[in-house]
């Protein structure tokens, strides 16, 4: 029996990292030849990694999510014959003839990653977690010391009967990290039950399935849309300085125009939403501004500037989060912007958008309706330059000409690339867009 | 041709061991279940393997035994010289075989399986479609598991027919012949080869390897040698069957030397293995992973398709119904949401020829070819009184331990009725018993099982009977 080590491959691309995405094996199963082990993931694509060889999973480089280095050691199998690396079964515990110098109690789940660990480093040997304390339902005999149970030289299969074995399946317990007490390191009912009590010690009652404890966890790669969204959420946090500028709106004359228009308008036109009206807005306030309506290539320090206004509205997907874009808002009056947008959010969530009505948007707007919270503080959709961010409307009592009187109040978040734009011209252009909403007729003079 | 479709959630092709067992369970855990069977239930273990062999093989001992009661007999009973009707024997097996298939068809019935008669045709990965009567039924299923079997391996040069006939038609013989050629000498052909010479039959085995039992070692296969020697069977060792002779009333065969010969015969018994059922059923349209002739699984019974999983003697060796059993239960259980894994400790085989051979985990020789380093220990039956007193002191016990642990990781037998010892031996094994575990537990005296206690002590060298 030998060892079989499986590195980290170069997967090209220049890349020095790449993260595991998910396992597709565990240790102690037994995998053939091409049978996929892994899924890891490079900024560009995520790759299964085939077994070369027949064996058995020994033990798994590191975790879900963790970045392994090109070259570590991913997983390590024991194979038939030689294999490709020497046997760390002494650094990793020491052979069950050699009592005295056993590490006392057993060894939990941080074994594996010291087991691996040590595997890498192939010197130093890994050092076993000193004893729990021994379990209070559970005194040892007093007749003798119990013998310090041992874990047993990488490659040995833990020994247990088939009853032992199926419970520790039940419990989803690797009985290779479970420390057998009996003859020739037989795992036994009571190894089992101190393995598990070690891993709840001290948490309450174990009885009780409301506060039972959960061990499980699921990996999902990260892939697709999902992906798209990281990258291009990370691209904006980590290039883009932020900052976010919240103002208060009255929009109880924008909610009676709308009012208004809805009962006369809306049986021929459509309903409208304050989405298109906040659309207007933003376009009159961009030709006040146009430094908000542009994008910046840092890269090669421009910004550009657009007379045309293309809108991206954040959308909510099954898949995730898009954003189609509205195409010359300027050129459009409310109904026409409410159809466009009805149009593209149905097509974004059948997946029917085509490519050019996910891209090009010059300013995004950003809104989940009542579920809007009181403030936000919006990603800008990298490489623009500003986001308009919409919270819910409340009914609050406001101070007017010295007296109490009910309003509806919304609030705008926006955030903004503060490289190419100042604190004063952000604030200019949300109070611009303020005073549109605030003086609705306004929408429709200028 | 009407179609009709149906759904469920486990749909399994095959109704022997392995399937029915993985459908019964399957029903147990409340998983819809549609089993579909072209022949009998119970497979070729029920109805032309495992059972109906040991019918014949209980039926020829019988016989056997009481033509040595025919003259001088060691024992003091003298009887006439019996006579049999092979036609009654191959009934009476047909009830037993017919009982026990009865009994699988109600098991499934109670735990609510529904059994469709026919032959299945593979459409995809979760449809299958069986004609039955000219009508077909589509099923649509969630899980798909096969369990197809296998079949025994036809040799081109002689094609079975006429004469040439497998172990399906040798166990249900309506003549016996005047002289049988067995063609193999593994643990089919010797079953049967011995059935037939006890029943009266001039039998002759062609084997090509240089020894009777060439899957064993030749510590156990040598009593069975001397056996065959002793029932007055002939064994052409290194020697290979060529084809038919002229008429087809004989064999041409080759020796070791090379030299030909014909071998008369008015029946040939070809028993050159088992293959996996692999055609006919549009399992190739699946292109799933294989390994050789049969399909590959990983530890859980999974194919290379999702959902689509593989049991039994269709995965490969060991062919044995209680390997494919096991896999049945299992798989119900994974797909009932259950965390299992194949990973038996030792799957225990067993050969009925007289004397039986049992082997269970490792022999001494595949201990050191892992590098293991064990003690090894026989007790021999002459030493046992019982067997002594059963006329059957052939054989021994033999013991594989760890020598640093003493943790047993084999167990072979050879003698009479050692099957049943196959029970106690994979138990230690599974329970990982140590040498000291086995050697201290009393074992009723007098028995056979007293033995495999004493290969134990003698392992620890302090063997009381030897």
């Amino acid at each position: 029996m030998g060892q079989h080590v499986i590195k980290m491959p170069d997967l090209g691309e220049g890349i020095a990292e790449v993260e595991v995405v998910a396992w597709r094996v565990q240790p102690g199963d037994a995998v053939v030849e091409d049978q996929v082990l892994a899924d890891v993931m490079t900024d560009k694509a995520t790759v299964e990694i085939p077994s070369p060889v027949h064996g058995t999973v020994v033990a798994l480089g590191g975790k879900v999510g963790e970045s392994l280095a090109v070259g570590a050691e991913l997983i390590r199998l024991e194979v038939e014959g030689a294999g490709n690396a020497p046997s760390t079964a002494k650094a990793v515990a020491p052979a069950a003839d050699e009592p005295a110098d056993l590490p006392h109690g057993f060894v939990p789940e941080p074994a594996r990653v010291a087991e691996a660990t040590a595997s890498v480093a192939q010197t130093a040997p890994a050092v076993a977690p000193p004893a729990p304390p021994p379990s209070p339902s559970r005194p040892a005999p007093a007749r003798a010391p119990a013998p310090a149970p041992a874990l047993r030289a990488a490659g040995e299969k833990p020994l247990a009967a088939p009853a032992v074995r199926k419970r520790a399946w039940d419990l989803g317990i690797e009985l290779q990290y479970v420390a057998g007490s009996g003859p020739a390191g037989r795992i036994t009912h009571a190894d089992l039950d101190a393995h598990v009590a070690g891993h709840r010690a001290g948490r309450g009652a174990a009885s009780d399935t409301r506060y039972a404890e959960l061990d499980g966890e699921e990996a999902i790669p990260v892939i697709g849309l999902r992906r798209k969204i990281a990258e291009k959420m990370q691209l904006a946090k980590r290039q883009i300085p932020h900052f976010t500028y919240v103002e208060e709106v009255d929009v109880t004359e924008l909610e009676a125009l709308r009012g208004q228009l809805n009962a006369r308008y809306g049986e021929e036109r459509g309903k409208l939403t304050l989405l298109p009206l906040l659309m207007r807005a933003v376009v009159l306030a961009v030709r006040r501004f146009p430094d908000v309506n542009a994008r910046y290539d840092d890269q090669a320090n421009v910004v550009t500037r657009y007379q045309a206004v293309h809108l991206g509205i954040a959308t909510q997907t099954d898949a995730g989060l898009m954003v189609p874009v509205v195409r010359h808002a300027e050129a459009r009056d409310p109904w026409s912007s409410a159809a466009e947008i009805a149009r593209l959010a149905d097509a974004a969530r059948q997946g029917k958008a085509a490519r050019d009505e996910l891209s090009g948007s010059t300013l995004t707007i950003t809104s989940l309706g009542p579920l809007g919270g009181i403030v936000s503080t919006p990603v800008i959709n990298h490489p623009e330059v500003a986001i308009v961010g919409v919270n819910r409307i409340v009914d609050r009592p406001v101070v007017k000409h010295g007296g109490m009187v009910a309003r509806k109040l919304m609030n705008l978040s926006s955030s903004f690339d503060h490289r190419v734009i100042d604190g004063m011209v952000a604030a200019e252009f949300i109070q611009t867009v303020r005073g549109y909403l605030e003086s609705p007729a306004t929408l429709f003079v200028e | 041709m009407a179609v009709t479709t149906e759904s469920t959630t486990l749909l399994v092709i095959g109704g022997g061991p392995g399937g029915y067992v993985a459908a019964i369970r399957a029903g147990q855990l409340g998983i819809p279940t549609v089993l579909v069977e072209g022949a009998e239930l119970g497979g070729t273990c029920l109805n032309i393997g495992c059972i109906p062999s040991k019918a014949l093989i209980h039926a020829a001992d019988a016989f056997h035994q009481a033509a040595s009661y025919a003259g001088e007999s060691p024992l003091g009973i003298r009887a006439g010289a019996p006579t049999i009707d092979v036609t009654q024997t191959v009934a009476w097996k047909d009830g037993i075989v017919k009982r026990l298939t009865g009994g699988v068809g109600a098991l499934l019935k109670k735990n609510g399986v529904t059994v469709v008669r026919g032959w299945a045709r593979i459409v995809d990965g979760k449809t299958v479609e069986v004609e039955a009567g000219g009508d077909a039924v589509r099923i649509r299923c969630e899980h798909l598991l096969l369990a197809t079997g296998s079949v025994p391996v036809e040799l081109p040069f002689l094609p079975f027919g006429g004469n040439v006939v497998s172990s399906t038609e040798a166990l249900a013989p309506a003549t016996l012949p005047e002289h049988l050629v067995v063609v193999g000498a593994g643990y089919i052909g010797l079953e049967l080869g011995i059935a037939y010479r006890k029943l009266g039959v001039r039998v002759t085995v062609v084997e090509a390897a240089g020894r009777v039992l060439p899957a064993y070692d030749d510590d156990l296969a040598k009593p069975v040698a001397a056996s065959l020697k002793r029932l007055g069977v002939t064994v052409h060792l290194e020697s290979s069957v060529l084809g038919l002779a002229d008429g087809g009333r004989g064999v041409r065969m080759k020796n070791g030397g090379g030299e030909e010969s014909v071998l008369a015969a008015d029946r040939v018994l070809v028993a050159v293995g088992r293959r996996p059922r692999t055609d006919g059923y549009g399992l190739e349209s699946l292109l799933l992973d294989m390994n050789g002739r049969h399909v590959r699984i990983d530890n859980q019974c999974r194919t290379s398709m999702r959902n689509v999983w593989a049991i039994g003697d269709l995965t490969g060796e060991p062919m044995l119904a209680h390997r494919a059993m096991a896999q049945g239960e299992m798989v119900a259980e994974i797909i009932a949401g259950k965390r299992r894994h194949f990973t038996p400790a030792a799957i225990p085989a067993v050969c009925f020829t007289d004397p039986e051979v049992v082997v269970v985990g490792m022999t001494p020789q595949e201990a050191a070819t892992l590098g293991m380093d064990c003690i090894t220990a026989s007790f021999p039956f002459s030493a046992n009184g019982r067997a002594m007193t059963l006329e059957a002191t052939d054989g021994f016990v033999r013991v594989v331990a760890r020598r640093d642990n003493h943790v047993i990781v084999g167990w072979q037998a050879v003698g009479g009725a050692v099957s049943e010892l196959s029970a106690a031996f994979v138990q230690a094994i599974e329970m990982g018993a140590q040498l000291e575990d086995v050697g201290g537990t009393i074992h009723a005296h007098p028995t056979l099982g007293e033995a495999v206690q004493e290969a134990a002590l003698r392992a620890l060298g302090h063997a009381l009977h030897v």
